[in-house]
């Protein structure tokens, strides 16, 4: 208890306090018990986006955790994480197990757009919770049409709403050039980026260059935005494809406003392999705290983060900011889950979800704080501008509100 | 390498009075009976995961008339399937076409680009061929999400598209349904491919395998032939992707990479190159196998999926269907 | 003007990689007279080995040769013991082969170096080439590195009693026999040099593309269509496949107006399977002729 108690943040304590005498009786949906609640997953352990199956181990690890620290008011959590090496057709096969075959509660963290957008109709139809999705698309907040499903980081489109606004401050009169991945996640930002920039994006907007995934390189892109006469550079690109791209403008001399989007703003996995010094002046986004930025390092929650990684994912990545997004959005559903105290159905994790007030997740920025309610499904919508010294990013401005994506 | 076909295997090799016609139609009356009670016994998922499997076999029957019965090279069946696939998810929601008809407009589609992708690839035989078509497969996807074909294709975000009901109200839940739907295809089109191989027809496709010099002195027109059968595998494949697409209720370009492609052909392989029947076995290996591998170790699923792979090879080189026969005729030497 | 030249300078800068890779091919497929669809993953093998290598302190060049020795035992390692049991299976057979292979390396390297994106060193540096910008002293060193491997396999091929006995291995293994060669160990030194020469490949091209578990995924579709363009038996013609694919692949992408962006890989691919069928063996491969 004493463990637990020291997890709890105050209004975590609160609502636990407030929700477990009004519910005396317990009530169970699909996959809860008196001892565990079942959680199912899908992450891309194999194939081309397997990277991100750091995010997976990560939240295994920390519900490891909570297990060994007494569990879930009382209940274990069992976490039954599939592999669908983003592939959608795959995706629906897990998703189907892990509700029909594996019974459980809810899935959490699916991720992938292509993947998430599979099962959206289904975990719809079948009124099973699809919580916290690992994707920032819009889509996923529309409580209206999908109230089974909900986001958690915030969404591509009002990052890029952030970036717009910045630009019309401080370039009124940049030469945008915009590199891509030619998919869903690469067109919301742009999207969001013209919709910020307004009656001003077809003037400001000189080039707009796509990559594929199976691209070897994006060397041929850069040149062709140098070439295009840009003086800013919007840089949306997953981590392999921004380290590659932050070094062909360097060696081929290009200086220009880079603005790289919060995906890939890992100092570890992004910066450092592209060289720091190529990196100097970048401008970028956060939400959560960078695991390499020795700001933090007398910090209460990193602290937590680094015994949480010492003790329970001793061979993760320490300075990947996957581990980080892990513990964070595990935090968010034990909060949920805790929130819904003895009636464990999935109609009640829902009804929670949307109803975290202020809550406080640990390796969050200051000042940043989860959000919901039944019309609000977008959990995070803060975030941070911040700029790289060439040795670690520095916090700048306020924090920001990107506003609910439309 | 020697191929052999299921329906070569001469009737001397089987025991007792039988001939191997009518055993087989036995062993497929009985097949067909307990598939027809399996929705009614089985869990939910179960069901689909098996409707999957079919789908998937028809898929490698159609990779199957083309590599197996006429010697021709393909990594690049995805591409089909998908064209297959996309033609039924944009037929039913912006045409509002009900699902059944969706699967010739598939086929037929298919079976068009099939012809006329087979046309150049006269030219080209075994790897060359083989990495033509897995062009195909690799320059799929991006062709799918490409702008020009956004309106339809719905680009990136992929068709989402609405799961059929029994219908006459036959008291049956949306899964039964589409396993007894997908059965009833894959008999209709099991069947339709053991009679072409059977016929003049077949016998001309079989030929241009073996030899293809013989064949044309013997005046069989070669070009026509191989580029019709690449139009009739494409044709099958279609059709599977057209039913992938009803069953999955969903397509994006992501769920047509090469991936699929090599799939497809490891599912050939491994149910046995040449044999009609061989692909229900290669059909339940794509599906079920990455599973297996998958609940033997998370963190080397795919290592664990190669190992089985290179057994698999090791111990029926001639995949499924080449073991049964060896067995068959042992057992025939054996009791006579 | 001067994008043009721009780009045709980083096309060939990508032809280089194209180019490294394809040479592999090429020697694989003299060997095995097939191509062999786990290549790349052997090379990204081969490369986080020089990686590991350097981790535990070993100087850039020991790593560099330590690692193609040890890429060469493994290659003939790998023939000895899962191909020679298949010797007299089929093609078929040996494709399935391949992709387990692909499946394993890519997952078991996966498992012990993880997922995330690596830097490897390159022993050129990655200044401007002559303060230009339009090439990398890194590009250029992978390029001259590149000509200098099909020089030596050229010499070897033509030169060596060992490089024409192979040669006779891959085109009639029966009657490369029964002049006495023996045709087993051929095979299993043609998948040594081959993985020798991906690990090469591996190398040089890390420091470019950064070293990961998936990072030869494309590069070997790249090396296959430069090594088909070129002639799958000619490492010359591998080369300039190499060299070709990626200029033109650049070119598409920059000056074909509305497609050409979002559909330049399929663009070379199209040119590539035009050129297969103008000229099925390849610009600089000799056509075999099949004897009934």
């Amino acid at each position: 208890m004493k463990h637990r108690m020291k997890l709890m943040t105050a209004a975590a304590l609160g609502f636990a306090l407030a929700a477990a005498p009004a519910l005396a009786q317990k009530t169970y949906g699909p996959g809860a018990s008196d001892t565990e609640i079942k959680i199912g997953n899908i992450n891309p352990y194999s194939g081309p986006a397997s990277a991100y199956g750091l995010i997976g181990k990560t939240i295994a690890a920390y519900f490891k955790k909570v297990n060994a620290e007494g569990g879930v008011n009382g209940r274990k959590i069992n976490f039954i994480s599939y592999d669908d090496g983003y592939s959608p057709p795959k995706a629906v096969e897990q998703a189907r197990k892990l509700v029909e075959s594996d019974e459980v509660l809810l899935i959490f963290q699916s991720l992938g757009t292509p993947s998430n957008s599979a099962i959206h109709k289904y975990m719809n139809a079948k009124k099973v919770p699809q919580l916290f999705v690992a994707t920032g698309a819009t889509k996923w907040g529309d409580p209206k049409n999908f109230p089974w499903t909900m986001g958690w980081q915030p969404n591509y489109q009002s990052e890029a709403r952030i970036y717009a606004k910045y630009l019309l401050e401080k370039y009124p009169n940049g030469k945008i050039g915009i590199l891509y991945q030619n998919d869903d996640y690469g067109k919301d930002y742009v999207k969001g980026l013209k919709d910020g920039l307004g009656a001003k994006a077809k003037t400001m907007i000189v080039s707009e260059q796509p990559y594929e995934t199976s691209d070897p390189t994006v060397d041929s892109q850069v040149i062709n935005l140098k070439a295009s006469g840009a003086d800013v550079f919007f840089n949306v690109t997953t981590p392999k494809f921004a380290a590659q791209a932050i070094r062909k403008a360097a060696e081929i001399g290009w200086k220009p406003f880079h603005l790289l989007n919060n995906v890939s703003n890992s100092v570890g996995s992004v910066l450092k392999p592209a060289g720091l010094e190529n990196a100097k002046d970048v401008v970028s986004t956060a939400y959560y705290k960078d695991p390499t930025d020795p700001t933090w390092k007398d910090d209460a929650s990193f602290k937590r983060w680094e015994a949480f990684m010492a003790k329970y994912f001793p061979e993760g990545d320490k300075s990947s900011s996957f581990t980080v997004y892990g513990m964070a959005v595990a935090e968010t559903l034990v909060q949920t889950l805790k929130q819904c105290g003895d009636n464990l159905t999935r109609e009640n994790v829902m009804k929670q979800a949307a109803n975290l007030k202020d809550v406080q997740v640990d390796m969050l920025l200051p000042g940043i704080k989860v959000n919901t309610s039944p019309t609000d499904f977008f959990p995070i919508e803060q975030m941070q501008l911040m700029r790289f010294n060439g040795q670690r990013w520095e916090l700048f401005g306020p924090v920001l509100n990107g506003g609910t994506g439309s | 390498m020697k191929h052999q076909s299921a329906s070569d295997v001469p009737a001397a090799v089987m025991p007792d009075g039988l001939t191997s016609k009518r055993r087989r139609l036995l062993l497929s009356a009985a097949a067909i009976a307990i598939a027809v009670i399996l929705p009614f016994v089985a869990k939910n998922f179960l069901i689909f995961q098996l409707t999957l499997a079919m789908v998937y076999a028809i898929a490698i029957l159609g990779l199957n008339l083309l590599t197996g019965f006429n010697g021709q090279f393909s990594l690049g069946h995805s591409a089909f399937f998908g064209i297959g696939a996309y033609t039924a998810a944009i037929l039913m929601d912006q045409g509002g076409v009900a699902y059944y008809w969706t699967l010739p407009a598939a086929g037929i589609a298919c079976m068009i680009s099939g012809f006329l992708f087979g046309l150049p690839a006269l030219r080209l035989e075994g790897i060359y061929l083989a990495l033509a078509t897995f062009s195909l497969a690799v320059a799929m996807p991006q062709l799918l999400k490409s702008s020009p074909l956004e309106p339809w294709t719905g680009g990136v975000q992929g068709i989402t598209i609405i799961k059929p009901d029994a219908p006459f109200g036959l008291p049956l839940n949306p899964d039964q349904w589409l396993f007894l739907f997908t059965l009833a295809v894959l008999i209709a089109l099991f069947c339709g491919a053991a009679n072409l191989i059977n016929s003049r027809t077949g016998r001309a496709i079989m030929a241009i395998r073996d030899n293809p010099i013989a064949a044309r002195s013997m005046g069989i027109d070669i070009a026509l032939y191989k580029s019709l059968t690449f139009g009739v595998s494409a044709l099958y494949t279609g059709i599977a992707g057209a039913l992938g697409a009803i069953v999955i209720q969903f397509v994006a370009p992501d769920s047509f990479t090469f991936v699929l492609s090599i799939g497809l052909f490891v599912g050939l392989v491994i149910g046995g190159v040449g044999s009609i029947a061989g692909t229900l076995f290669g059909g339940m290996f794509v599906l079920f196998v990455p599973n297996i591998a998958e609940a033997v170790s998370k963190g080397l699923a795919g290592a664990v999926y190669g190992v089985i792979l290179i057994l698999v090879i090791y111990l029926m080189p001639s995949g499924a269907a080449g073991l049964v026969r060896l067995i068959g005729s042992k057992i025939a030497r054996r009791t006579r | 003007m001067e994008l043009f030249l721009h780009q045709v300078l980083a096309g060939l800068a990508t032809g280089g990689i194209y180019a490294c890779m394809a040479l592999a091919i090429v020697m694989i497929y003299q060997a095995i007279d097939s191509l062999n669809f786990a290549q790349g993953e052997m090379a990204m093998f081969s490369t986080f080995i020089a990686w590991q290598l350097m981790q535990w302190g070993l100087p850039y060049w020991v790593a560099f040769f330590a690692t193609i020795v040890i890429s060469f035992a493994a290659g003939v390692a790998i023939d000895r013991i899962v191909f020679r049991p298949l010797r007299n299976a089929s093609l078929f057979s040996h494709i399935v082969v391949f992709i387990a292979l692909f499946a394993i390396l890519n997952s078991l390297a996966g498992f012990i170096w993880d997922f995330s994106i690596k830097s490897f060193p390159s022993p050129f540096g990655t200044q401007s080439l002559f303060g230009s910008g339009l090439m990398s002293t890194h590009d250029a060193g992978m390029i001259f590195v590149t000509l200098i491997v099909l020089v030596l396999l050229f010499v070897f091929f033509r030169y060596t009693r060992v490089g024409l006995a192979m040669r006779a291995t891959a085109s009639n293994p029966e009657s490369a026999r029964l002049v006495g060669i023996r045709v087993g160990w051929m095979v299993a030194l043609g998948w040594g040099m081959a993985a020798a020469i991906g690990a090469v490949a591996g190398m040089l091209i890390a420091p470019v593309v950064f070293l990961e578990p998936n990072m030869m995924l494309s590069i070997l579709l790249y090396g296959f269509a430069a090594a088909v363009v070129g002639g799958l038996n000619s490492p010359l013609g591998a080369v300039v496949g190499g060299f070709a694919v990626g200029v033109i692949e650049n070119l598409a992408g920059t000056f074909i107006p509305y497609v050409g962006r979002e559909l330049k890989l399929t663009i070379a691919l199209t040119l590539i399977v035009a050129v297969l069928t103008l000229k099925p063996s390849g610009l600089f491969g000799r056509a075999i002729v099949n004897r009934v």
